[in-house]
Order: C-alpha cells, then structure tokens, then sequence
C-alpha cells in the first residue's frame, strides 16, 4: 500500500503485532479493563496490547466509552476491575503525574493548552521531568540553573521544529489557530519523553489538507523517536490510513479488534455505524 | 441537666448562626461568590432596630420589620452598585469589593453612631422560665430565636420548593446560563437573593443583639466569620446544609467553650470545619463536582 | 544568554529591582536630609514587612492561582518566633544586624514549617474550600499565639498555655504573655534591612517564577489536569508555592515584630490577612510590581488621610471599591477601551498631519 509495512503478526493474545515488534514485550498491556460510575457501567471487559513502536487506533460511535478509556490508561479515573501494565508495571493506584514519569503521555479531546504560557513554554512544561535543576538551583538561579535552562530551550525548539511550529515559539498557546494547538498539545506530549503517546482525536476540527499533514506527522513520530501511538478518531480515512491496529467499541464493550482490512468488512462494527441492515432498510 | 442547658443555649446561638449562614449560602449559590459584607448588614439591621426602639420609643415588632425594610433595600443596593457591574469576572474581584463593601459599611456605622457600644435593648419582654429548681434555666431570648430560626427554616424551604420565584432560585444556582436561556430573569433573581439574605441578617442581627447586648460597629465581623464556616461545614450552596451547619456550630462552639476551653474556643471551632472539610471536601451536606476530562 | 531568557521578562525584572532600589535611596537621601517627619520614618518599617508580604501572597494567589485568606497567621508566627529568638540570642550574639538576620530566618522556617503542616490537609482541597481552611487556619494560629505563655530565665526557656504555669527565675522576663502579647520588644529592624528583605523576597519569587519550578506552578495553575499529564506533581507544586510563600510571610513578621515594643496575636487577624490581598488583587495577580507599587500606595494613603479622621477609612472603602469597578468591571474596560482607542486615532492623525505639513 505504502512504503509503511503493513506486515502483522499474530501474538499470544488476538492482538497483532508489527514484524518488529516480535518478540518484544508490550509497552501497554491491558487486561478486564472496566469502570462503573454509580450503577452505570461505563467500560468493561476492555482488553488490548499495543507493541512498542506500534500505531493502534481506537473508534466507535459517540458516547462509547473511548475517552474514559484513555481517562483509565492515563490514572485520571481509577478502574474498578481489571489491570493496566505501561512497560510491565502495573499502574494500579497510581497518579496522572506517576504513570506520566513511567512512560505515557496524552492529548485531550477538547485541548487542554496552557493558554497563558507561549507555546515554547508549554513544550517545557511538557519537558519538566526531563530538565534537571534542584529546587534550590532553580531558587537562587545557580549556574546549573542556566545550563539546564538552555538545554531544555534547545530541545523544545527541536522539538517545535520537528511539529513544525518553530515560528510559532513565542506567541501565546491560547491566541493559536485551533489545528496549531492540536498539534503544540501533542509536542507537549511529545516533550514528556513517552514510551507511548495517547491522541484524542488529534484531527478534530482540522481540514482535509492539515488532516493529511497530521497523518504524515503521526507517522514520523512513530519513526523518529520509535514510540507507540494510541489514538482516537472519528476521521476514518486518517484511522484506516494510519494505524495498523484498531479496536472497535460500543457501549464500553470490545465489538472488534483487527487490522484496518478485516475491521471495514466487519459485520459487528457496520451494525455499530450504521445500524442493522433491516433498520436501515426500514 | 446541665448538658441540656448547654445543648439549648447552643442550639439558641447556632440558631442565630443559621440564619446568617443562610445568606451566605444563597448568595454563593446563587451567584457564586463570598459576600464578605453580609456580616456587616447584621450588624446594620441591629442599630436601626436599636434606633427605631431607643430613639423613637416604638414597639419591638416595628424596629424588626423596619430593621428587616433597611437591610433588604440595603442588600438590594450593594448588589446592584458594587456587585452587578462585576458578574461575569473574577470571584477573587468580587471578594475584594465585597471587602470594601464591608469597610465601607463598617466605617459608616462608626461614623453615625460613634464607636462606643451601644447597649442594645433585649426584644424580649417576658421573664426566663425555670425548670427543676433553677437547674435548667431557658431565657425568653432563646424560646424567640429558636421560635424565629424554626419559622424562618419552614418558611425559606417551602419559599424555594413551592413558589415559582424560590425555583427560579433554584434553576439559576444549577445553571444560571440555562436558566436563563428558560426565560427566567436572572438579574430579578439574584436580587430577590440579596433582598432574601438581607433580611434575614437583619433578623439575626437582632437575635444577636437580644442575647448580647452589645452594639458596636463591628458586631457583625466575628458571627459573620462563624456563620460563614456554619455555611461551608454545612455544603456551600444547600440550605439546609447552612441551617445543620449553623446549629452544630453554635453546639459545638458552647460545648467547647464549657468542657474543654474558653481560651481555644475559636481554634477547636475552627479545626472542627477542617476536620469536616477533610472527610468532606464540600461539606456535609455540599455536591460533589467532578470536573470533566 | 539573550535567547536563553526571553528579554521582556529580563526587562520586567530588571526594572522592579530598580524601581525598589531608587525608591530606597530616594528614601535615604531624604532621610539623611532630614526632610522626613518622625511618623513618616516610623511608616517604613511596616511598609517594607506588607510589601513582602504582598509580594509572598501574589506568589500563592497570582502565580499560583490559590486563594488564601490567612496569610496574616504566618506573619504572626514568624513575627513571636523573631522576637523569642532575638530575645533569647540577645547575651550571645552582639550585632544586631546578624541577630535580626538569624531571628529572621528562624522565623521563616518556623513559618514555612507551619506552612508545609497546614498544607497537608489544606492543599487537598480547592477553590473556596482551600479559602476558607487558610482562613480558619489563620484564625487558629492567632488564637492559639494568643494564648501561648513564654518566659525566658538563667536556666532557659519555659513554654505554656496558661498564664500561672510560667514560673521564672530571679532576673526572668515574660517574652510573651498570653492576649497582652510580647512587650518591651528590643526596637532591631531597620529601614535598610527592610529593604534588604525586599531584595531578597524579590530575588527568591521572581527567580522562581523564571525557573521551571515557576513553569509548573503556572501550568497548574492554568491546567491541572492537563499539568499532570505531562508529569506534573500537582499537589507538590501547590505544596512547593505555599511553602515558600509561608516562609517569606514568615522573614516579613519578624521585621516588622522586631520593629514594635509591643505586639498582640490579634494584630495577624483576618483583617490583616484581607488587606493584604486587597494589595495583591489591586497590584494585578502574578503582577510583582504591581504588588509593591499597591502594597506602598495603599498603606501610605489611610496614613496620608490621618487629617480626615472619620472620614478617611470610609474614602478607603469608596475608593477600593471604585477601583475595583473600574478595573475589573467589563462595562467600564469596554468604555475604557473605547476612549483609549479614539484617542490613539486621534493622535495617528495628528501624526499624520504633522508629517504631512513638513
């Protein structure tokens, strides 16, 4: 199809597996995921692995529990049942902040930007953990202070640039085109140094054209920094193009989980789109 | 007996606290903010009411109504000059002008009425009864505010669950932009508040000056602060959450005062709200919020 | 260095260090010449102690975006803990700029100690809730100071919370007694050290705030949710902000402790922690300026007005409440806006002429 292997190989549980990812543990391991909120069970029985430089999508009908899914992998909601292994350590009590440190990182469906901050500041809160400058370096302005600083400048620059947002550096998230910010979130995301990055649906709101160049860009980032992306979508031409894995839900239930192919031919998610036939004859 | 005497004054001096806490409470509720002056709008009721008693020579009844007739054109007025202008903005700008709201009320008082205290008269006219040979004593004081307090309880709940006004109320403090969008005048609403909450202080500041009896122009800081904790142990935003809180508080505050120290008395009713805050982060009876992600 | 630190805040910073530093001197100078009044000398002090304070707070309120209405109860630890310590060192060090310097610092961390216990619980809540547990801190704090019972003799310190408890020596002094508080405190601040406390609060919060440490308060503040996605420790950052900000409450106290012969618990009431908010909100919140030029007009002004009496502390109200309006209110900014606007019109045009008649 593309220069980008679509090679998929079976692993120990249903999921597939990139060729090179073989033999390699999962960065992300899920088992019986599942939340009730009050009486309402709002995800459950949820279970995938995603390979280390895998590119793995996540879709559904609204409303199917595939935020409060991230929500779960990411600690901001504690499951009721099941387990999530991020790099074989189960994350199990943990906060946003510490699973963050252990290797995951995620941008929000409704962008959640440090509006007052310049963007160049944003990738360096992205860099917090990374930059290393003891809390009283940082107090009296030590030299190490100015080195890590300039450090962390130069890395967050490349890192701009590698967004394509280098001239963008020091205007103010909040005052920045929407598609722009979609993608200085994921910069951000970029800067926590993940072993995996979670996108909430990173084309929300963009056009076909910058569409396209998110497309191009997600795929460079799995390439360059050799990480595994995780991603929600409702555009399905991005999912079927870019991820070579995906998992479908409704009603916080796993209705399928295939490659690109066997999911467009499967009975189970045509229903969930667009209804069962006879309704739709009807 | 003695326990019971304790627990009847203190239900007497929570009473007055839950009538203020009330104020505070639909005001937050309503229109989201701490109005700091409300302890001082008390304290306001309480010199007309001493006034209108002491200068005029009118029945107590008369000084209540025209105290509560000041306060609430008074409460109508702060909302309109000093709060209305601000809605929309920053919470923290509406506290700090309700702070100057309250100077100003403060240095007003002072400036009318002189700092001396005033001995403000008791609205109270009968004789305390006494129970098993003077071991119980209940005060006419305490039978009228709790009376009061019930009445006004009764009164604002059936306000806010039957009348058409009192849901207003309701809808804006859920959702003031939908309840708007309901066709219902937000700007008469929050003024119905304040007018509400006004009166009541001028109720308790009476209360208050009837149990004791001194009046000067910061009478109405410290039951202000109390009853403001009242409302916050109680669940900001919920009236019955002010009414609870303001009762356990005045308990609290006298059981304190008698077995444990009349010295530390502010700080075991304060760590009390901590305490409280910390099992309860909204307070006993407040809503829990999550926000969305 | 001039890409590493973006020069607008360089330049900000640059210029409140030198905004302090002149207004010192102008102070000196008029000092030394002796053109300022006894009242007027006896104000600087104090004024120096707020605007620490102020600077302390916008920390927690403006750059943090943590709401705090006991503030005032931190200064009051530092300044009873300032005025033991002095007392205690007053036979062992001789110089007294070193023992308010040590009594100092001893009240700093005495504050930030209290700042980090009181933060345990307060921190976990948010909003008005964290509000209003500093505010009842605050009101603990001052209660419990004002009954504490210290009494220094030969054989050391001797502490108690009731008055009969402290049994002193032959030569024993009361440090502090209960509600009348701490008397006969040795007067060992001073203007200059004020101003040096300035600089160094200015020096600690704006460092802060340029470093990543102010970074991620900021993010926290802006985004808590999204701040902790990227590896934040929301809670630590609050934590870290409310310590230092304790700490530096803590440095003012004791200024302005060792600045009185006598001093009560009930000085560091609500009121006082309010005034000092109403510096920062006035001064712009994360506005470090802003907060000094607030912390000094409005401190001065009530004084300015003693000739007014009555009528001064009411003007007071009008005018915090008229500021207030006028800087906040959405309906005033727009006609503000307007008017700013047309007469930069006017003036282009003008320019404009004015260009065209050369």
């Amino acid at each position: 199809m593309n220069e980008y292997s679509r090679k998929m190989i079976k692993v120990s549980t249903t999921n597939l597996f990139r060729e090179q990812d073989a033999g390699k543990p999962p960065v992300l391991d899920v088992r019986n995921l599942g939340i009730d909120f009050g009486g309402l069970t709002a995800v459950d029985g949820f279970e995938m692995t995603i390979g280390p430089t895998e590119i793995s999508g996540l879709i559904g009908p609204n409303g199917a529990g595939k935020t409060t899914i991230f929500n779960l992998l990411t600690s901001v909601y504690q499951p009721t049942r099941g387990s999530i292994l991020l790099q074989g350590i189960d994350t199990k009590g943990m906060t946003t902040s510490k699973v963050n440190k252990l290797g995951i990182a995620r941008t929000f469906q409704n962008i959640r930007l440090f509006n007052d901050m310049t963007a160049l500041d944003n990738v360096k809160v992205g860099m917090h953990n990374q930059i290393k400058c003891s809390f009283l370096a940082s107090l009296l302005h030590l030299p190490s202070y100015y080195k890590s600083e300039k450090k962390a400048n130069e890395k967050a620059m490349e890192l701009l640039d590698f967004m394509g947002l280098a001239d963008i550096a020091d205007q103010k998230a909040g005052s920045l085109p929407y598609g722009v910010q979609r993608r200085l979130e994921i910069c951000r995301a970029l800067a926590s140094n993940p072993a995996i990055i979670l996108l909430d649906e990173p084309a929300a709101g963009m056009n076909p054209s910058e569409t396209a160049e998110l497309m191009h860009q997600i795929r460079r980032i799995r390439d360059t920094f050799q990480i595994a992306i995780f991603l929600i979508e409702h555009d399905m031409n991005l999912v079927m193009n870019v991820c070579e894995g995906i998992v479908v839900v409704n009603y916080g239930k796993i209705i399928a989980k295939g490659t690109p192919e066997e999911i467009k031919s499967d009975p189970a998610v045509i229903e969930a789109y667009l209804g069962r036939k006879n309704e739709v004859d009807a | 007996m003695q326990v019971l005497q304790y627990l009847i004054n203190g239900v007497s001096i929570g009473s007055v606290y839950a009538i203020i806490a009330l104020g505070y409470t639909m005001v937050y509720g309503i229109a989201k903010m701490l109005n700091f002056a409300h302890g001082d709008v008390i304290m306001v009721g309480a010199y007309i009411s001493f006034c209108v008693t002491n200068y005029m020579g009118l029945p107590a009844i008369v000084s209540i109504l025209a105290a509560m007739v000041v306060c609430t054109v008074l409460g109508i007025l702060i909302e309109k000059l000093a709060y209305k202008p601000l809605r929309g903005t920053s919470s923290l700008a509406v506290l700090i002008t309700a702070i100057g709201v309250s100077y100003f009320l403060q240095n007003a008082a002072q400036l009318i009425w002189g700092t001396a205290p005033k001995s403000f008269t008791s609205i109270v006219t009968f004789k305390p009864f006494s129970f098993a040979d003077g071991a119980l004593v209940i005060t006419g004081e305490v039978i009228i505010t709790i009376a009061v307090s019930i009445l006004v309880m009764v009164g604002l709940t059936l306000f806010t669950g039957k009348t058409r006004m009192g849901k207003a109320m309701r809808a804006v403090s859920e959702d003031r932009d939908a309840a708007q969008l309901m066709g219902i005048n937000v700007n008469q609403t929050i003024s119905m508040t304040f007018a509400i909450g006004s009166a009541l202080a001028a109720i308790a500041g009476v209360l208050l000056c009837s149990t004791v009896p001194t009046l000067q122009p910061t009478t109405g800081s410290m039951p202000g602060i109390r009853a403001f904790t009242a409302a916050v142990i109680g669940g900001i935003g919920s009236i019955p959450g002010a009414m609870l809180g303001g009762i356990l508080l005045g308990i609290i505050e006298t059981f304190s005062k008698k077995y444990i120290s009349t010295e530390f008395s502010d700080a075991i009713v304060f760590a009390v709200l901590i305490l409280i805050l910390l099992v309860k982060p909204t307070g006993l009876l407040g809503k829990q919020v999550q926000e969305k992600v | 260095m001039k890409k590493l630190l973006s020069n607008k805040t360089t330049r900000t910073n640059t210029i409140t260090y030198l905004v302090v530093t002149i207004a010192f001197l102008v102070m000196q100078i008029l000092s030394s010449l002796g053109m300022l009044g006894s009242a007027t000398k006896g104000y600087l002090v104090p004024l120096c102690a707020y605007i620490v304070m102020a600077v302390s707070l916008n920390l927690l309120v403006g750059v943090c975006g943590e709401l705090s209405l006991g503030h005032a109860g931190f200064m009051g630890i530092g300044a009873f803990t300032g005025i033991v310590v002095a007392a205690v060192l007053k036979n062992v060090i001789a110089g007294d700029v070193l023992r308010l310097i040590i009594a100092m610092f001893a009240g700093g961390i005495m504050a930030g100690c209290f700042g980090f216990l009181i933060g345990i619980p307060a921190l976990r809540l948010r909003g008005d809730y964290l509000a209003i547990v500093t505010l009842a801190f605050g009101e603990i704090l001052k209660n419990v100071i004002g009954n504490l019972y210290i009494g220094l003799d030969s054989e050391g310190l001797q502490v108690a919370f009731s008055a009969g408890s402290v049994e002193l020596l032959e030569g024993g002094k009361m440090l502090l007694d209960g509600p009348v508080g701490a008397t006969g405190i040795e007067k060992i601040s001073s203007f200059p050290m004020g101003f040096v406390l300035i600089l160094f609060t200015l020096f600690v919060v704006l460092n802060l705030i340029n470093s990543k440490e102010g970074r991620a308060i900021k993010a926290v503040r802006d985004n808590r949710i999204a701040a902790e996605s990227v590896g934040i420790n929301v809670t630590a950052f609050r934590m870290k902000a409310f310590v230092v900000s304790a700490f530096l409450a803590g440095m003012a106290g004791v200024l302005f402790g060792l600045n009185i012969s006598s001093l009560q618990a009930s000085k560091f009431n609500f009121n006082t922690s309010i005034n000092i908010l109403v510096f920062v909100v006035l001064g712009g919140m994360g506005n470090i300026l802003g907060s000094v030029i607030s912390a000094t007009v409005l401190y001065i002004l009530p004084e300015a007005m003693r000739g007014l009496d009555d009528l001064r502390m009411i003007l007071y109200a009008v005018v915090l409440i008229i500021v207030m309006l006028c800087t906040w209110s959405p309906g005033v900014k727009n006609f503000m806006d307007r008017i700013r606007t047309s007469i930069r019109a006017k003036l282009r045009k003008n320019g404009k002429e004015a260009v065209n008649n050369e």
